[in-house]
């Protein structure tokens, strides 16, 4: 009897010093994550679509600059997808590998993406959070600013952009950062408006918690859960921009390649005979796109269960 | 005895911009708050009582400085909190912690219960280590009735009850003079109720707490406070000790807010005669003239319509022309006043 | 004769997580012209036993058992048979008014929409007949005031809208799921005291939950104590009142502060609400009971009559509770002794939140729920 009190002691003792650890929200969102499927398909096409963009490039038997002398001026009737002359996706219309220029155009979009959803995620969080914390004239400040940036055609600019400073990937990049964030800016906003006056907020600056530590510590961590949700909505549309960009002829430059412009060249040579030259850039470019949006769909339901 | 807050004349106008203005037209003033006048000693419970709209939750955020206030509101020390900056204000903030109504939505999700009771401390005593941080905030976990070993759960994963005493281990951990409390326990269930109030009530007393209590449930306020403000459109109405107001309120207003109040008894319940009040309270926007209670006073005169009352009395005050008990007569027309 | 009678009723829930039973094995009976009060916590049921009546229970949630209304089985009908009597002969009022009003139509339009629908009648005559009903619930002016929109209504005023609405068919039985808890305690009496006229005038009854003691005391004539989703105790309301003889009831009875009384400490009840997606062994309110005994853990007690109309669900006798000789005293202040020691109860909210989707209006101050 007295070593089972001893033991039921030592249990009892255990139980105040042992520390439980927590459940967090986050993971929480993950096991719901996991358990979707449409988002574990989208993000196993994504895995996929990722290693074959670093990893395609070794199975490549042509680089995307040569010209198959052997195609060319015959590509319909030579071109085709073939295993034996390793033309795995056939040839361009010039000659040129199908299957490596693929692979490159899906390293150059992608990157187009993400960081375009990034340059995003990182200025518009910080710009909308601070608007919306700091508020009243600040406030009105910095989002009429965002209001004159988007009431300018961005297209427009972008195009004048890559006309006058010539076409090159940096400049891409800076346009299509300049445009990406100013949604992402107002979406963070309105969110932090909604926040800042929830009462745990309230809590902090009551005990004297500074402007910058409550943005950083109490608002930016609530809003990732939407910030995550837009920003894999986010890297499609940026992928569908520098698309849009590319199949006018203003996007990548030649010998580098996009989804974009692929799917342009192919789209140009539909009527004679070439159409894996469209169907092989289509193909990844729409998986893609199902990919990220399924993943965003996933994310936005395992981030706030409430909304079903 | 110095009092610990001595608050005079205070005011919160918060400008309103009239429904279709033109952005540049002058916002009109809403009055949330129209000089509040009270003393609060060392040790003591102040509860504060009111219906929606009587301006109590902004009269505390106006004390712990969360909306600017116009007035006077001096601490011990003889210095007028309201007159500092932000800066100067950091020193008083210690003194001065909040507990807030709602137990899940005032902690923040993404933190832990650790690191949420820490953030007074880490904020105010940055000198600390981490280990000692830690090691009081288990302390104060362990005060209020919460195990310590449960410090890196996250809120949600307590219920409301637990989550109103991280609430209040989060106020008491920088050793503040005075707590205000704005509707701690309005969210929780009775059984749960209870628990808090025992435990504010055991914690004042262990370390010499003062207390606002700001609640609309007047049994719970008049079962906590040593006195008790009655405030009725942003105006005092009726302060006195928690006996006294019960016993013999004076002010009409004071009286239909406690006829109205439901008993767990039957036979007094269904006995008691209640108070009617007409119509609505009136828009803060544009408050009564004179006494603002008289659209809605059983007692109503002239005099009430053209001088605004002041607070009377030394202990028991009441801001009333006529004050006393409502008799029959006079809760008869009130009842005609409101079947009209 | 009965005008409800309710027979094993349970309501489940399945969540994601686990099996919620949110109402189990609950007989009741209301009689035409009577005043029920179901009195619990959060998380008791009360809400989810009156959402099934009405067949409103969310999508997740089952129910069984029988629910007769008038000699006609009611429980799991089809919708069309249900919307008839919902209309016609049960009506129900919530606490948020704004969940059954529509913010978009003037209130006019919407009580005559109403009467058009189930009584047939003209429009002109069904807005005659609103302006009526809103003069039955004391609102002033009230041909004017039928062309406002909801918004345009105070509070208190929309409950009255709330309550005209409802009871505009002359519905036999009237179900208030906590109709003044958003009130003011002055706007809740003038409610309360208008539910008891109108109930008078119309003949109907009435059941009112809520989590308030008080407002029982005052308009009810017979009370049910639920916890963790069974009725505890139930009985004509002074008794109950005047000598709780379940320990819960008692214990709630003492844990409330009183204005026309001097009390002393408050007498709390220790710990939480069960978790009823895993609810201890046993009776669901043994671990916070002072008058714990050997079987109270594994055996739940069935709600037994003790005495002419008056039934309780509890395995120590009557007497002990009444003397409070009770088994253990726990502290007030704390929660249950040492919650980690089994890992359920340490839970968050009594029922998932999935559980309560279909349940906006539901709920009392909600413990624990975002």
């Amino acid at each position: 009897m007295v070593i089972d009190q001893q033991k039921m002691q030592s249990l009892s003792d255990r139980l105040v010093t042992d520390e439980v650890r927590g459940r967090s929200p986050w993971a929480d969102a993950r096991r719901r994550f996991w358990r979707n499927r449409a988002a574990m398909l989208g993000l196993t096409i994504l895995v996929l679509v990722v290693l074959f963009a670093l990893l395609g490039g070794q199975f490549a038997q042509w680089s995307g600059e040569e010209l198959d002398f052997s195609v060319m001026g015959q590509v319909a009737q030579m071109g085709q997808p073939s295993i034996a002359n390793g033309h795995y996706f056939g040839t361009d219309n010039l000659g040129r590998d199908l299957y490596a220029r693929v692979v490159q155009g899906t390293q150059i979009s992608l990157m187009v993406g993400i960081v375009g959803a990034g340059i995003a995620v990182i200025v518009g969080t910080l710009y909308g959070a601070t608007a919306g914390y700091v508020g009243g004239r600040t406030d009105q400040i910095m989002m009429r600013a965002v209001d004159i940036l988007m009431s300018i055609p961005y297209m427009f600019v972008l195009i004048l952009l890559l006309v006058m400073f010539g076409r090159s990937m940096s400049m891409l990049f800076l346009g299509i950062g300049l445009i990406s964030w100013l949604d992402m800016s107002r979406i963070v906003r309105g969110q932090t408006l909604s926040l800042k006056n929830r009462e745990f907020i309230e809590a902090a600056r009551a005990t004297g918690v500074s402007s910058f530590r409550i943005i950083i510590r109490h608002i930016v961590p609530n809003l990732l859960g939407v910030v995550a949700v837009y920003a894999t909505l986010l890297v499609p549309l940026m992928i569908l921009t520098e698309s849009f960009i590319s199949f006018l002829g203003l996007g990548v430059q030649e010998p580098l390649t996009s989804w974009g412009a692929l799917i342009s060249e192919g789209a140009g040579t539909m009527n004679y005979g070439t159409l894996w030259q469209l169907a092989f850039p289509l193909f990844f470019f729409v998986i893609t796109l199902f990919g990220f949006f399924f993943v965003g769909d996933g994310l936005r339901d395992a981030l706030d269960p409430k909304e079903r | 005895m110095t009092p610990l807050l001595d608050v005079r004349d205070l005011r919160v106008t918060f400008p309103i911009r009239p429904e279709g203005a033109m952005p540049w037209a002058k916002p009109l003033p809403l009055q949330a708050v129209a000089g509040v006048d009270f003393t609060l000693n060392p040790g003591e419970t102040l509860g504060v009582v009111g219906e929606s709209g009587c301006g109590k939750s902004t009269l505390a955020r106006a004390l712990i400085g969360l909306v600017p206030a116009a007035g006077q509101a001096r601490w011990s020390d003889g210095q007028d909190l309201l007159a500092l900056s932000a800066r100067q204000m950091m020193k008083y903030r210690q003194d001065i912690q909040m507990v807030f109504q709602d137990p899940l939505a005032s902690l923040n999700p993404r933190m832990t219960v650790g690191q949420i009771i820490a953030e007074p401390l880490t904020t105010h005593r940055p000198d600390l280590s981490r280990a000692e941080v830690k090691e009081r905030a288990r302390a104060m976990m362990d005060k209020v009735g919460l195990l310590p070993n449960q410090i890196n759960r996250y809120p949600h994963e307590f219920s409301g009850g637990q989550c109103q005493r991280i609430g209040i281990a989060r106020a008491l951990i920088v050793e503040p003079k005075l707590i205000i409390c704005d509707e701690p326990v309005s969210a929780l269930d009775v059984s749960i109720q209870a628990q808090v109030i025992n435990l504010l009530i055991r914690l004042q007393r262990d370390l010499g707490l003062s207390l606002v209590f700001i609640a609309h449930d007047l049994s719970v306020v008049k079962h906590i406070s040593d006195r008790i403000m009655v405030l009725y459109l942003g105006k005092v109405m009726e302060i006195a000790s928690s006996d006294d107001l019960y016993a013999a309120p004076q002010h009409p207003y004071t009286q239909a807010l406690l006829s109205a109040v439901p008993v767990p008894d039957p036979t007094v319940e269904t006995a008691k005669t209640i108070v009617p009040l007409a119509g609505d309270l009136p828009s803060p926007l544009n408050p009564p003239s004179g006494c603002v209670f008289r659209t809605r006073c059983p007692r109503a005169q002239a005099r009430c319509a053209a001088e605004v009352p002041v607070l009377q009395g030394m202990d028991h005050q009441t801001a009333c022309h006529f004050p006393g008990p409502l008799t029959e007569a006079e809760i008869a027309h009130a009842r005609r006043r409101e079947a009209a | 004769m009965a005008l409800l009678t309710l027979t094993d009723l349970s309501v489940r829930f399945a969540t994601n997580d686990a099996e919620v039973r949110a109402v189990t094995d609950v007989n009741l009976t209301v009689n035409a012209g009577d005043t029920l009060g179901i009195v619990g916590e959060s998380g008791s049921g009360k809400s989810q036993l009156s959402f099934a009546i009405m067949g409103l229970l969310a999508r997740n949630g089952r129910a069984s058992g029988s629910v007769m209304f008038d000699g006609q089985q009611i429980l799991n009908a089809p919708v069309k048979v249900l919307n008839r009597i919902r209309a016609e002969q049960i009506a129900m009022i919530f606490q948020d008014p704004m969940t059954s009003l529509n913010p978009y139509m003037r209130v006019a339009d919407q009580m005559a929409e109403v009467l058009t629908l189930h009584k047939g009648m003209g429009k002109r005559e069904a807005v005659a007949e609103s302006v009526r009903m809103l003069d039955a619930v004391k609102i002033p002016d009230a041909k004017s005031r039928i062309r406002l929109y909801p918004h345009e209504f105070s509070g208190g005023m929309r409950q009255r809208v709330m309550i005209a609405m409802a009871l505009l068919c002359r519905p036999k039985l009237l179900i208030a799921d906590e109709p003044t808890t958003a009130l003011d305690v002055t706007v809740q009496a003038q409610i309360m005291a208008l539910l008891s006229d109108l109930q008078r005038d119309f003949g109907m009854a009435m059941i009112l939950i809520t989590h308030d003691l008080g407002v029982v005391a005052g308009s009810c004539e017979r009370v049910a104590v639920m916890y963790g989703g069974r009725i505890r105790e139930t009985g004509p309301v002074r008794p109950i009142f005047a000598e709780a003889t379940h320990p819960y009831t008692q214990g709630l009875l003492d844990a409330i502060p009183r204005v026309d009384q001097e009390d002393e400490e408050l007498r709390a009840i220790p710990g939480q609400p069960p978790n009823m997606s895993n609810p201890p062994p046993g009776c669901a309110f043994q671990p916070r009971c002072p008058y714990a005994r050997e079987g109270c853990d594994s055996i739940d007690p069935p709600l037994e009559i003790f005495a002419p109309d008056r039934a309780r669900a509890c395995h120590a006798p009557v007497a002990e509770v009444l003397a409070r000789r009770t088994t253990r005293h726990p502290d007030t202040d704390q929660p249950a002794a040492h919650p980690a020691a089994h890992p359920g109860a340490v839970a968050d909210s009594a029922i998932p939140r999935g559980a309560v989707a279909g349940a906006g209006a539901a709920g009392t101050p909600t413990e624990g729920q975002p």
